[in-house]
């Protein structure tokens, strides 16, 4: 269910003006601040702070030596790959589904849009299990891939399929809201004027959609490379070979190698940070790019 | 141009009203591959169940250790959710109404639970909320004990769900009319009569919304639970983690069963966040 919530809502910014009658005393209003801030101390920074402590605390070379070790590095290789596939296909797929429902009118267009929300509503455990269910050596088309030779769970295709599934919304529901809001006018016009379908698409559409494209693409990633439910189902949790690196901080630390379980989730900590600073510059673009649109 | 596209829009006939391209292609990718993905497989889940019979499903499921599994599932979510309700609105409340230091920052922050990978943390919970732990130690001078009890699961629970109430109640926040409040000041209601008459039930279904979409989250969630919980059976085994347990013993059935019945749970949510959002819809047109 992540990111469910649509950017559309949440860039309406309007300034409020304070006025006596119509706020809390200062009292009231330093007991909310602190107890709002209280509460994310102890479920967001603190673990956040935690992350870099314990990867540090056997000091910067055991760090350096937890990445570079060559499980670790199988771990990231594979993360990589993993979003190297995911995300330019649900890209894909995002921009189509956008277009096709913010572009044209036909029936069921919100039902379509209730369905491409689907993953979003089956937990990753779940999402592990159905693909167990068709590949698995014991499951519908499992036995037949095996007999010619192509092993999909508990090897890198049911890695990616998995990954596939869960991330599947993001650069849609991103982009449906923002299209649907921008209207065809632009691309008519384009038309009119003798552009073809492609040239309408790359230097119309693209250029006011770029910054939620980026938005959706950022949330797609960060999920990608950090899913761990769906994988870690499908994956069989083989060091050096099936592992992701969420899998393999969970096979460290079962391990009690914390540091060295630290140090890989600092570099997914490190992505979290970096995405959540992308969405940020991302979102203050694509208001100004609406309010642009309605001048 | 305006009348020349009203023109163009008469000729053609009216399935094809628009001049821009690709529908046939962009609506024939998206239904491929949302069925070769999504709906083939999740309808594959449906004929799995079907074809188990009822004896057999309802047999996994009424096995006590699934039972428990369950209610721990659905209980310590419907908490998480309580909590991240009265938590968020404050959360939500601060950030949109006040000025205070980082205010930015923190704002960014919150979206952090749908960015970190739930494994990451997982751990860190876990090392704050042990024993040991920078936190856990200070609870345990006070005779309880957070990690590897139902409490943690609730911890880990609240920590995935924080973003969904802050970030659907902020924008109805925003959104308020602010005439209403001074109406209501000029009437001589105080503040507290003013939130809990004019303001609460404005943002309410909003409120709703993101409560029954942070407990959707909650029950199916796994990967930041699993460290935390300490994972025994029938006191903080989640109904995820058994899934897992049983499809490690080729246990399909088993494991499908309570599959089922946690989608079934996500999808009855589902329906509940859409119909809070009609009855939204339809009560603001009135107005």
């Amino acid at each position: 269910m992540t990111g469910t919530v649509t950017l559309q809502a949440k860039n309406k910014n309007r300034s409020i003006v304070q006025t006596e009658s119509t706020t809390e005393s200062p009292l009231v209003r330093w007991l909310l601040i602190g107890t709002a801030l209280v509460f994310l101390l102890l479920f967001l920074i603190l673990p956040l702070l935690i992350v870099f402590r314990e990867a540090f605390s056997g000091g910067i070379n055991l760090f350096f030596q937890a990445l570079t070790d060559p499980d670790a590095l199988a771990a990231i290789r594979l993360t990589l790959f993993t979003a190297a596939i995911v995300v330019p296909v649900n890209l894909v797929f995002g921009v189509c589904a956008a277009w096709a429902i913010s572009k044209f009118k036909f029936k069921g267009k919100s039902l379509l849009i209730t369905l491409i929300d689907l993953p979003f509503a089956v937990s990753p455990v779940i999402a592990g299990l159905i693909f167990i269910l068709i590949f698995g050596s014991r499951g519908w088309l499992g036995p037949w891939f095996l007999s010619h030779g192509i092993q999909i769970i508990f090897a890198t295709p049911g890695i990616v399929i998995a990954t596939l599934f869960v991330t599947f919304p993001f650069v849609a529901r991103e982009l449906i809201p923002l299209m649907q809001a921008q209207g065809t006018e632009e691309e008519q016009a384009a038309r009119v004027l003798g552009a073809s379908g492609w040239q309408t698409f790359s230097r119309v559409t693209l250029p006011n959609i770029k910054w939620g494209l980026i938005y959706g693409l950022i949330l797609c990633n960060a999920r990608a490379m950090g899913e761990f439910g769906a994988v870690s189902v499908v994956s069989g949790h083989i060091r050096g070979y099936t592992n992701t690196m969420p899998l393999h901080v969970e096979i460290l630390y079962n391990e009690y190698n914390f540091t060295a379980a630290f140090a890989i989730a600092s570099l997914l900590a490190v992505l979290a940070l970096v995405t959540l600073v992308i969405k940020s510059v991302a979102e203050v673009k694509i208001t100004g790019d609406q309010i642009q649109t309605k001048l | 141009m305006n009348s020349l596209l009203t023109v163009g829009k008469n000729i053609l006939p009216a399935k094809r009203s628009s001049v821009i391209p690709g529908f046939g292609l962009t609506m024939g990718f998206t239904l491929f591959y949302m069925s070769m993905l999504v709906l083939i497989p999740l309808g594959g889940l449906v004929l799995f169940t079907t074809s188990m019979g009822w004896e057999a499903f309802w047999q996994s499921i009424t096995d006590p250790r699934v039972l428990s599994s369950l209610r721990l599932s659905f209980g310590a979510s419907f908490i998480a959710a309580i909590l991240n309700a009265f938590f968020g609105l404050i959360v939500a409340w601060v950030l949109v109404r006040y000025t205070f230091p980082f205010k930015k920052v923190i704002d960014a922050l919150v979206d952090l639970p749908f960015a970190l990978p739930t494994a990451v943390s997982g751990i860190a919970l876990v090392t704050i909320y042990s024993q040991n732990g920078i936190v856990g130690r200070y609870v345990e001078l006070l005779g309880f004990q957070i990690a590897f009890t139902w409490i943690g699961i609730v911890i880990a629970l609240t920590l995935i769900g924080l973003p969904f109430v802050v970030r659907t109640v902020q924008p109805a926040l925003e959104d308020l009319e602010k005439e209403l409040e001074e109406v209501a000041a000029s009437l001589g209601a105080t503040r507290w009569q003013t939130f809990k008459r004019v303001i609460f039930p404005a943002i309410q279904p909003s409120l709703l919304t993101g409560f029954a979409m942070a407990l959707a989250r909650a029950i199916g969630e796994y990967g930041s639970v699993i460290f935390i919980a300490g994972n025994m059976p029938y006191k903080t085994e989640i109904a995820p983690l058994l899934i897992v347990i049983k499809l490690e013993q080729f246990d399909y059935t088993g494991a499908t069963a309570i599959a089922v019945v946690m989608l079934i749970a996500a999808f009855l949510i589902l329906l509940f966040i859409n119909l809070i959002q009609w009855w939204n819809r339809r009560y603001s047109d009135e107005n």
